[in-house]
């Protein structure tokens, strides 16, 4: 990997970081933010010093990962099923999880905090059922038939959860928010509840861009190669798909973060998933933290789902990237 | 390499019948037939790629029984049509060939680099290094796809019709690399072919199969004769006695 993308990374995130902290109701100056992140002497007053850390950076934190997890779950799926267009939530996470929260929005009395166990175990649930349907069971199991499984799981189980929001018609606003995506009402809970499976799952993923590179020849000239597909895909899946539940349950939905990372970290520096695993993190992580950021500022004092501002910025661009990519590189 | 009985079947129907194939150390074996007669099928078997009944030995030992790393370091293959990953560069393709040397999780090493570039440097590639694969012309690509199996260090050669998209010139400058390789590294090669005179040119020994079955074998004399081309071919044409290997000019009754 080229150092210097690494670097670039690094500094992204740096700087989403410090834009995320200083900028709000209350504006400080960056370089006192910087210099608090760091133990320094910031010249902050306390209740500054507060609002940098305990209000904000939580939030921050969890925009960065789950940024980082979304856009390197993406990547890895995209390297799994050589599909440059895979997303996160492409074997039925995403409607999981939206038939887990809305379980537990119409049935709990709790709303809130049932919402992201609920949206986890969902998730879950909706990538095993995939896994059975296109994996076990057919004699002929390609990549292919794993992403129709994804196709037939998110489809009933959307029917579910539309039948049951019409059912509790109360709930369809708070459903709704809830898959626009939201980050951070729950302070440095939902941070560690993400972070465990957020950390495994990089780690595991990270370690195999090569083993991602030597899949992109295909199956079989992989195995003429030594190297074994079919183990690599399932590690990966689960190492993908549990990141992609966590992420989900503690933010929702946020559409388009592991579609455009890794395309664009693709187009600036190279095809090899060596380079495009931890590259996407930490793009992925800073270009969150800023549209986070974004969804704070745009109509304050209220704040736009942040699914809403990725899905306006990510949708005209990866059609911009789609024209100007070369024909045949996608 | 030594082959008893391989019964192969593909969706249910039965692709290869019975082939029994020996190959000995250094030996050129290529096989010939016409199309759909299972010539990939048998090479993939070999490559331990497909599920097969009978027995396929290399150097004495039953592959199946040989780890996927340990299978990939004795035999390398190159398809009939390799996939080329889109943007990658000439280097970090014959880089994959070092797969079976670097741990799972690992990196390439400095000695797999030097095993490439000396390999880049056999084959001419150098000046190609960083250049993208999707970019080179079909002679420039056969060389490097034969330069990732040279890369995996294997002693047994599979190579599914390489020469199928060369024009003539380029079809004999890689197959003439190939039979240098053979020699200078003690490579054994087991090839299929389309191009029948050429096939005789190289082989040592030529397998026609036919419909899944193994029709003839032998030296490429005995198997390219008027009558099994026209047998096996449904083919009309003339051998004529060369320097190397029987001519096979197709003619009009
Ligand atoms: N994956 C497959 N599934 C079913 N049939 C196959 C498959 N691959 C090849 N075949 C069939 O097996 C036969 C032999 O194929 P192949 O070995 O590719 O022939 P050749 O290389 O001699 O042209 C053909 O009839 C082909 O249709
Ligand atoms: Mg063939």
């Amino acid at each position: 990997m080229k150092l210097r993308w690494l670097i670039a990374g690094l500094a992204a995130v740096a700087v989403a970081m410090v834009a995320g902290l200083a900028l709000g109701p209350l504006r400080l100056p960056p370089v006192a933010v910087a210099l608090e992140l760091l133990h320094l002497h910031s010249g902050l007053t306390p209740r500054e010093a507060a609002v940098v850390t305990e209000l904000r950076l939580p939030r921050v934190v969890l925009a960065l990962l789950v940024g980082a997890t979304l856009a390197l779950a993406g990547g890895c799926y995209q390297g799994v099923f050589r599909n440059p267009l895979a997303d996160p939530y492409l074997l039925g996470v995403a409607a999981g999880a939206g038939l887990g929260a809305t379980v537990a929005i119409a049935f709990t009395s709790k709303g809130g905090a049932a919402v992201p166990p609920a949206a986890f175990a969902g998730a879950l649930v909706a990538v095993v059922l995939t896994y059975l349907l296109g994996a076990a069971g057919t004699r002929y199991r390609t990549p292919a038939t794993l992403i129709l499984a994804g196709v037939a799981v998110t489809s009933f189980l959307t029917a579910v959860q539309t039948y049951l929001q019409q059912r509790n018609a109360e709930t369809i606003r708070e459903v709704y928010s809830w898959l626009f995506g939201r980050l951070g009402t729950a302070g440095w809970h939902d941070v560690l509840l993400l972070l465990p499976y957020a950390a495994v799952s990089t780690a595991v993923i990270v370690a195999h861009g090569r083993s991602l590179d030597v899949l992109a020849v295909g199956d079989e000239e992989a195995a003429s190669l030594g190297a074994n597909p079919k183990r690599t895909r399932y590690i990966l899946i689960v190492a993908a798909s549990l990141a992609t539940a966590a992420a989900v349950a503690v933010s929702g939905l946020i559409a388009f973060v592991g579609i455009i990372v890794p395309h664009t970290v693709r187009l600036l520096a190279g095809t090899s998933y060596r380079a495009i695993l931890p590259l996407s993190a930490l793009f992925g992580g800073a270009f969150l933290a800023l549209a986070d950021l974004a969804a704070r500022l745009v109509l304050a004092p209220a704040e736009v789902p942040i699914g809403v501002v990725t899905a306006l910025l990510g949708a005209p661009f990866f059609i911009v990237v789609m024209r100007t990519v070369r024909r045949g590189s996608v | 390499m030594s082959a008893r009985s391989v019964t192969v079947a593909l969706d249910d129907r039965t692709v290869l019948r019975g082939a029994d194939l020996d190959v000995g150390a250094g030996e050129w074996v290529t096989i010939i037939g016409p199309n759909g007669a299972g010539k990939s099928t048998l090479l993939r078997a070999v490559g331990g790629l497909l599920p097969f009944t009978g027995s396929i030995e290399l150097f004495g030992t039953p592959i199946t029984g040989l780890r996927r790393r340990e299978r990939a370091r004795l035999v390398a293959t190159v398809p009939q049509q390799p996939t080329v990953p889109p943007g990658i560069a000439v280097l970090d393709y014959v880089l994959l060939g070092r797969t079976p040397y670097i741990p799972t999780l690992g990196r390439e090493s400095r000695s797999d680099l030097e095993v490439v570039h000396g390999v880049l440097e056999r084959l001419d590639l150098t000046g190609f290094a960083p250049r993208p694969l999707e970019r080179l012309s079909g002679g420039e690509r056969q060389r490097v796809f034969l330069a990732r199996a040279l890369a995996q260090g294997a002693t047994l050669l599979l190579l599914d019709e390489p020469t199928a998209a060369l024009d003539i010139g380029h079809q004999q400058e890689v197959l003439e690399l190939v039979d240098e390789l053979r020699r200078d590294r003690g490579l054994t090669v087991l090839t299929t072919m389309h191009d029948l005179s050429v096939a005789g040119e190289y082989a040592d020994r030529l397998v026609l199969l036919a419909g899944g079955r193994i029709a003839a074998a032998g030296k490429p004399a005995e198997v390219l004769t008027e009558e099994n081309l026209a047998t096996h071919y449904g083919a009309r044409v003339r051998v004529i006695p060369g320097e190397h290997g029987p001519l096979v000019v197709p003619v009009r009754s």
